[in-house]
């Protein structure tokens, strides 16, 4: 039976008055591609930084690998992807190298130093993404697909068993985003890396998930196994207008309902 | 020419412009990646206001713009969180109140007097072993630090929220960046002056940035460009009764500007 990899219960996180999510129940196994679905506004990105402890809920509880998220210190195990990654400062002079290296901290700590194992784990992650031969070049003067690998190579190379994603393919061409989805599918295959994605693009995910979790107005609509998705979810979830051409996408790109 | 060097004075502001040459653009580096050019500015100003006090109570000035620009940069960082949506109003309110306090205090002291304008605008006589002691001990601090949270520092210029998730501890280590720039201010204001100790922190960076194929790479080529600067601007100053600051710079200007025009011409 495969590992709990999280696990979240009866979460609740509000705003002030207004209330984001409201008694989310969720889990996880080892090796799972999960989508997180769900309109704008409907709790998609808390949901995902309460997972990795960049807020807290007022109610509920949240274990990563069967540690309450509160004690838990292994942080090299989970990556993160975020929105928008590739929109940092394109004159910043770090090379690919220095970027990746930079999130090898929870593995080698406050004030260590860089040695010759984290430079081949630094090689290791680029190779898997296949920028290896960028290594030296500015980060800033790759294009937004190849930035993309980068930073998915800078998630990889504290070897995360779990990597969350923040709409990842926000502002890259359609080429770059099917190379990317490859990779993930690898990465989940082969590596047996547990996958969490946020996005509005059911229609690529569709295919490719193994697990969805539908919010709306900061509620489960479902949380399943198996890639039945069907079309009533996605109606109730994002109004019936947007089932057409979700349905009319299905397994190919295109069906980016609602971006942002 | 190099006679100059067996005058005492002139050692002593070599030793001390060699380690502000160094020491502000290590700093300079890491505040112009994040944007926070102004922060020097800033605290150079609250230790003109310590210079001020040290006169009026009769203490080594020097202590008083550490103790001042220490202060400065932690109210800097207590502001930041008042004011997280505009980072840049709590450097400019550090700055107003700077200014005020010095103004006052200098009129307090009724210290406008060749003394405060060494402090100002640099000075190649005026440092003294009692100088050089504090610059050495705040410089090794500074070397040593940058040293051992280099690869923090950077992870928090390229990107703090990633940095924040990965697990290094931001809040603080930006605090002890901030008291580390105000060591730098006090170090360099000797030779540089406290008017334009901020541009050797970010001149030579800026110029560096024109050529640098990596972080470091830029870190090293700025340390460069600075040590160019001053150590010819130190000569221009002897050799012309000039105030150091301002050759230092205008040489660190100078530098700027062929590295722009070379770049100029090198991408036609």
């Amino acid at each position: 039976m495969n590992k709990t990899m999280l696990k979240l219960k009866n979460i609740t996180f509000s705003y002030g008055n207004s209330i984001i999510l409201e008694d989310v129940d969720a889990s996880i196994q080892e090796g799972d591609f999960m989508g997180i679905v769900g309109p704008n506004g409907s709790g998609k990105s808390t949901l995902l930084k309460i997972c990795l402890g960049i807020i807290k809920p007022q109610k509920g509880s949240i274990e990563i690998f069967d540690t309450p998220i509160s004690r838990f210190k292994d942080w090299g195990k989970i990556g993160y992807i975020p929105q928008k990654a590739t929109a940092f400062n394109q004159g910043f002079p770090a090379t690919v190298e220095e970027v990746v290296t930079a999130n090898l901290y929870p593995v080698i700590g406050l004030a260590g130093r860089v040695r010759k194992c984290h430079k081949a784990q630094v090689d290791e992650a680029l190779d898997t993404v296949g920028m290896k031969d960028f290594k030296q070049r500015l980060v800033g003067r790759l294009s937004g697909g190849q930035q993309q690998r980068v930073f998915i190579a800078k998630a990889l190379v504290s070897a995360p068993r779990i990597i969350f994603m923040d709409e990842p393919t926000v502002g890259i061409d359609s080429k770059a985003e099917e190379s990317f989805y490859e990779l993930m599918l690898k990465l989940n295959k082969q590596k047996n890396i547990t996958l969490v994605m946020v996005t509005h693009d059911i229609g690529a995910i569709d295919k490719r998930i193994n697990r969805i979790l539908c919010l709306s107005d900061g509620k489960v609509l479902e949380h399943q196994c198996g890639l039945d998705t069907s079309c009533d979810l996605y109606g109730q979830a994002y109004g019936s207008h947007a089932v057409n051409p979700i349905r009319h996408n299905h397994g190919r790109r295109g069906g980016n309902v609602g971006a942002s | 020419m190099l006679e100059l060097l067996n005058y005492e004075f002139m050692q002593r502001a070599f030793a001390a412009g060699i380690l502000v040459a160094v020491i502000s653009p290590l700093i300079g580096t890491f505040i112009v990646l994040r944007r926070l050019s102004m922060i020097g500015d800033t605290l150079s100003h609250a230790s003109l206001a310590g210079i001020a006090a040290g006169m009026l109570g009769n203490f080594y000035p020097l202590w008083g713009a550490l103790a001042f620009s220490l202060a400065a940069a932690i109210g800097i960082e207590r502001l930041r969180k008042r004011f997280s949506q505009y980072a840049e109003l709590s450097i400019s309110i550090v700055l107003s109140a700077s200014i005020g306090l010095a103004v006052v205090l200098i009129s307090l002291a009724k210290s406008f007097n060749a003394d405060l304008m060494s402090y100002l605008f640099g000075s190649i006589i005026a440092v003294t072993m009692q100088d050089i002691y504090l610059m050495l001990a705040l410089g090794i601090v500074i070397i040593l630090s940058v040293w051992l949270f280099y690869k923090e520092f950077f992870y928090i210029a390229f990107d703090e929220d990633g940095a924040e998730l990965a697990g290094i501890p931001v809040a603080a280590l930006n605090i002890y960046f901030t008291v580390l720039t105000a060591m730098a201010i006090v170090v360099g204001m000797r030779i540089v002056g406290i008017l334009m100790i901020s541009s050797l922190m970010v001149v030579p960076v800026a110029a560096s940035l024109q050529l640098a194929k990596s972080f470091r790479q830029t870190m090293l080529f700025s340390v460069m460009i600075a040590l160019v600067s001053v150590i010819s601007g130190l000569f221009t100053s002897y050799y012309f009764d000039l105030a150091p600051g301002g050759t230092i710079v205008l040489t660190s200007v100078a530098i700027l500007v062929l590295v722009l025009i070379r770049n100029l011409f090198g991408r036609r």
